[in-house]
């Protein structure tokens, strides 16, 4: 058994190492023939701070989009007397046996004879090893696929395991943080696919033709910058009715954050195209008879979608964190579904953050995300322009 | 040659880049004198460090990347006392005194040259009064309307309050000059003071530096690509490839009788001067690297009288002095 | 110069009246009119409305006419009573509660651009003049953490590590004994005491903004040949960067705080909120939350009307630093 993956192991080694030493005989050939798209993903491989912002970003994406799996619970599940229970210890030292594999032990509430609160004792009688894809309730991935095993747990209900504590619902702070990404991580695509959609309509419409439409549509742009977005998103959402399901109230934000944000796109495109359509290159193929059209999607297009994506990559933290802002002051989602926002509005009491403080767990989450879709941008920005320098 | 005579010699100078790619070895080995009263023309391709050479003297290299490695700039003060310019530190107080003041430096660049928020009197008052501090505002202002006037600018005492970006390019080089004379350097290092200018501008940029130095004496070190412009006014000759000097000698020598067969190649690059049809012969090849220089004479792979197995294999001998005052770096002259 | 100003308050006047129309359609945003959610508020009370008010409130704000006449009548009493509708769950006129709260709002956003310039003009010229020291390095992963933190974030962050490591909780402008003292020494300097984490908070996104872009004007204008001439002619480096390229990179830092406004007054909302300051911000949440809506009209119509004014005042600011901007 330890022989063949001894060589099994061996045999992935060379073959990684095949892969690698093939990309390097084939690097210059590829590079010669490399259209516009692969040398800028080549480029943006060789960027450090951003393939780790990807890996990162993918696997928290891969996660809430199967945190049915992932997670041990549900978002409202209410776990037995848990309340306000703080992150289980994981523990790989044994105090019979020494190092073993990971286990934990179980908690019991004791009431603290002089504070006379309850506090959360740990039983070490008992050590319960963790397993992976442990047995559970029937339920439905994504819902529709039927399943029976958790990626991990300790199949005994004595036992459970909260890897960020639990709130004062008793829910499991870890299981709503992954099944809240999903409503906080995926507002982004839709706010910039909205706000996309308008901002390169009335940007290229201004960038393209000038003139006093142009005058007209960046006076516009202007005056929605000019005023303060958070206020207006408060008012708006003022206009998002309290008896709607969670899917409409997502969705009417998604509208709200791209009503408010197309502005700053629009303004790219605009510029964008304004200095592309004076290019040489666009000129020549006016020269040479070109239409309209033709100039527009083979010359100035291909030119300008890298910087597009870009634009649309630095966008994204920006509704995320407009998303979290809104719920975290109770104008967003509402409980009890969940978004890193709303988590966050238990945060906001003082003492409960000083007692519980695993409350503020979710708020590494926005950061980090938000940090490495900046790090990606900022990777996207330098392989697509190398020669800017900012 | 009376040694006296020089006012600034360069012995063996290497100033380097370190760069992520590699080490940049721009000047690499350069030995130049300037006389006194005299003119020295440095002349070679983009690239060749010339321009390096002329930014080290007065310590402008940009620190990191770029570092003198080696060799001495040796400058001869006006109570003669020699110093190294080289060994100084490029922050320190003595740099800082010669700089404009003994030794002053006019660059490519006029349109870029003035800092373009303060007025073309404000920036050449500051130049005397730091070197001047005892001088009166009043006596700087009219010093530089007088400056101004010298070098040809009309109506100096209302274009001392203009901004730079009222100005033409050949007033700002013409600006530019009376800033670098505003304290009587005893040396100026023109860098292509007329590369971005019109021909007739370039012209007269060159006889006004001709006029002035006939007035003040001071000696001029003009860095340039232009073959027509060294030709024209200067005294002695450098020519550099790759950050050395491959050949070096008086003006009329060096243009009657090229020695190396870069020389050479450059001046069959350039219509004749006196109006001779002949056919133009363009140096083939391009500058190597400046990373990766091939072993043996960095010229080789572009020299048409490349000698096989010598001139690939070792470097050049240092300076072969062919006739009295003509030094050439060449396997051709070896004995 | 004074044409100049002239010609730029002609602008912001359209300007006004379009911020106008938007806080109007914000007011008429939730289902159901004015009257009829004050009435559901009064009858959820427990109060049976006063058939006289409801007429008089409705003849007052044309509530039975077209939208555009409303918003002719509220522009009409704004501009000539100064009455900007009332507020039903304070029971005052909205622009009483608004002169009561907005010089807080404006005093809060104007420390926070003081603090923000104070911290970031030293610190985007040092780390440009010793572009990758490891004082630069470290600029730039705060600046990277300062621009993905969102304000609220902070906010709770800090409050928590300032409870947690000095036990002092931090709610309000000011300490209780001075919550309704009249001004003086003392309550100045409480408030100062309380007022420095909102401000570090509101200031931190926008002082990692311009540290970059203070850093990346500068980094270009080092590199070009007028700083190479200053130095050719023996200036001081330390005055001469100064007074050449840290002169040319201020001023696309001043036309930052027309973009850096609306960012402050909207952090400013969510702060407040959260460490439960008393200025406009907590305001407009409660109206919106209570569909109070000529409260929250009023609000936005305040907040957008300041940043477009600051933004003007920006303007002229940098027309007056930089002579070419005035001619153009």
């Amino acid at each position: 058994m330890a022989e063949s993956k001894d060589s099994i192991l061996k045999k992935i080694g060379n073959y990684i190492k095949n892969i690698f030493s093939k990309n390097k005989k084939d690097k210059y050939e590829r590079l010669e023939y490399a259209s516009q798209s692969q040398l800028i993903w080549y480029r943006f491989k060789k960027h450090k701070l951003a393939a780790f912002g990807l890996t990162v970003l993918a696997i928290l994406y891969f996660t809430s989009i199967f945190a049915g799996f992932v997670a041990p619970y549900t978002h409202v599940e209410r776990i037995g007397d848990y309340k306000y229970a703080p992150p289980t210890e994981i523990h790989m030292i044994s105090e019979e046996n020494g190092l073993r594999t990971p286990f934990v032990y179980s908690y019991s509430k004791e009431l603290d004879p002089e504070t006379f609160q309850y506090e959360y004792v740990i039983d070490k009688s008992t050590e319960y090893s963790l397993k992976l894809f442990v047995e559970s309730e029937p339920y439905k991935l994504l819902g529709f696929i039927p399943m029976e095993h958790k990626l991990f747990g300790t199949g005994d209900k004595d036992a459970p395991v909260f890897l960020f504590g639990t709130d004062n619902l008793s829910r499991d702070i870890f299981s709503r943080i992954l099944i809240g990404g999903r409503v906080s991580l995926f507002v982004g695509f839709g706010g910039v696919f909205l706000s996309f959609i308008i901002g390169s309509l009335l940007g290229g419409i201004s960038g393209y033709f000038g003139g006093v439409i142009d005058e007209i549509i960046m006076r516009a742009v202007e005056l929605l910058m000019s005023i303060p977005k958070i206020p207006l998103w408060i008012a708006f959402s003022a206009a998002v009715p309290r008896d709607w399901t969670a899917v409409q109230t997502y969705f009417a934000i998604t509208m709200i954050l791209a009503l408010v944000g197309w502005t700053g796109l629009a303004r790219v495109v605009r510029g964008k195209l304004m200095s592309l359509k004076n290019e040489q290159f666009a000129m020549a193929a006016r020269a040479a008879g070109a239409s309209d059209f033709r100039i527009i999607t083979k010359h100035l297009l291909p030119a300008f979608i890298s910087y597009l994506v870009v634009h649309l990559t630095l966008a994204i933290p920006g509704m995320i964190l407009g998303e979290t802002t809104l719920s975290f002051l109770g104008l967003g989602i509402q409980p009890p579904a969940v978004s890193w926002g709303t988590l966050l509005q238990d945060a906001q009491d003082l003492t409960v953050l000083a007692d519980y403080p695993w409350h503020l767990i979710p708020t590494a989450f926005v950061i980090v995300t938000v940090l490495m879709f900046n790090f990606i941008g900022d990777g996207l920005r330098d392989a697509a322009d190398p020669y800017s320098s900012k | 040659m009376n040694k006296d005579d020089n006012i600034l010699e360069m012995k063996n100078l290497k100033t380097h880049f370190f760069t992520d790619r590699g080490t940049v070895k721009a000047v690499d080995g350069v030995n130049l004198n300037v006389k006194k009263g005299k003119t020295l023309g440095v002349i070679g391709e983009s690239g060749c460090g010339k321009s390096v050479t002329a930014h080290s003297i007065l310590r402008l290299i940009p620190s990191p990347p770029g570092q003198i490695v080696d060799g001495s700039i040796n400058y001869q003060q006006k109570d003669n006392k020699i110093i190294d310019l080289g060994k100084l530190d490029a922050r320190g107080d003595t740099i800082r005194n010669i700089r404009g003041n003994e030794i002053s430096m006019i660059f490519q660049e006029p349109m870029t040259s003035f800092g373009p928020q303060y007025t073309i009197g404000h920036q050449i008052m500051e130049a005397i009064m730091i070197h001047n501090p005892e001088m009166a505002e009043e006596e700087a202002k009219n010093k530089t309307i007088y400056l101004l006037d010298q070098v040809g600018i009309p109506k100096a005492e209302e274009r001392v309050d203009s901004y730079p970006h009222e100005f033409s390019g050949g007033m700002l080089q013409r600006a530019m000059i009376a800033m670098a004379l505003s304290c009587s350097p005893r040396l100026l290092i023109a860098d292509e003071p007329t590369t971005a200018l019109d021909v007739t501008v370039e012209a007269q940029i060159l006889e006004l530096l001709e006029e002035l130095q006939d007035e003040t004496g001071m000696s001029i070190i003009i860095i340039t690509h232009n073959l027509a412009v060294v030709s024209e006014v200067a005294d002695q000759i450098a020519v550099m490839y790759l950050g050395r000097e491959v050949e070096f000698a008086d003006s009329d020598q060096i243009i009657d009788n090229p020695l190396h067969p870069y020389t050479r190649g450059l001046w069959n690059s350039i219509p004749s001067l006196d109006g001779e049809l002949k056919e133009l012969k363009p140096v083939k090849g391009t500058v190597p690297d400046p990373i990766n220089i091939p072993a043996g004479c960095p010229f080789a792979d572009r020299c048409p009288e490349m000698i096989a197995g010598v001139c690939d294999q070792g470097n050049p001998p240092d300076k072969i002095e062919v006739e009295e005052g003509h030094y050439v770096r060449c396997f051709l002259y070896t004995e | 110069m004074g044409n100049y100003i002239l010609r730029r308050f002609l602008v912001i006047v359209p300007l006004l009246i379009v911020i106008s129309v938007i806080s109007f359609i914000v007011v008429q945003l939730p289902p159901g009119s004015y009257v009829e959610t004050y009435i559901q508020n009064l009858k959820n009370q427990g109060y049976q409305p006063d058939e006289n008010e409801i007429e008089r409130l409705e003849s007052r704000y044309g509530l039975n006419q077209p939208a555009y006449i409303q918003y002719f009548t509220w522009m009409k009493n704004m501009i000539f009573e100064g009455d900007m509708g009332r507020s039903f769950v304070y029971k005052q006129p909205v622009s009483e509660i608004i002169a009561e709260r907005a010089p807080m709002t404006i005093m809060i956003s104007l420390m926070a651009i003081l603090l923000q310039w104070i911290v970031a003009v030293p610190i985007g010229i040092f780390s440009a003049r010793y572009q990758y020291s490891i004082f630069d390095y470290i600029v730039t992963f705060f600046g990277f953490i300062g621009l993905a933190l969102p304000n609220f974030l902070f906010a709770l962050v800090l409050m928590y590590f300032v409870y947690v490591h000095t036990g002092w909780a931090v709610v309000g402008i000011f300490s209780p004994e001075f919550v309704d003292a009249s001004w003086s020494f003392a309550r100045v300097l409480d408030m100062l005491k309380n007022l420095w984490i909102p401000l570090v908070v509101i200031a931190t996104a926008g002082t990692a903004g311009l540290i970059r872009t203070l850093r990346g004007t500068l980094l270009d204008e080092l590199k070009k040949q007028y700083v190479t001439t200053a130095r050719a002619k023996g200036m001081k480096e330390r005055k001469l960067i100064l007074k050449y390229p840290v002169r040319v990179a201020i001023n696309p830092l001043i036309s930052t705080i027309g973009w850096m406004l609306p960012a402050i007054v909207g952090g400013e909302v969510v702060v407040s909120q959260v460490l439960n300051l008393k200025t406009l911000g907590p305001v407009l949440l409660g109206s919106v939350q209570s569909e109070d809506m000529y409260l929250a009209g009023g609000i936005i119509m305040i907040l957008s009307s300041l940043t477009v004014i600051g933004t003007l005042l920006s303007d002229i600011l940098l027309a007056w630093v930089d002579p070419k901007v005035r001619y153009k």
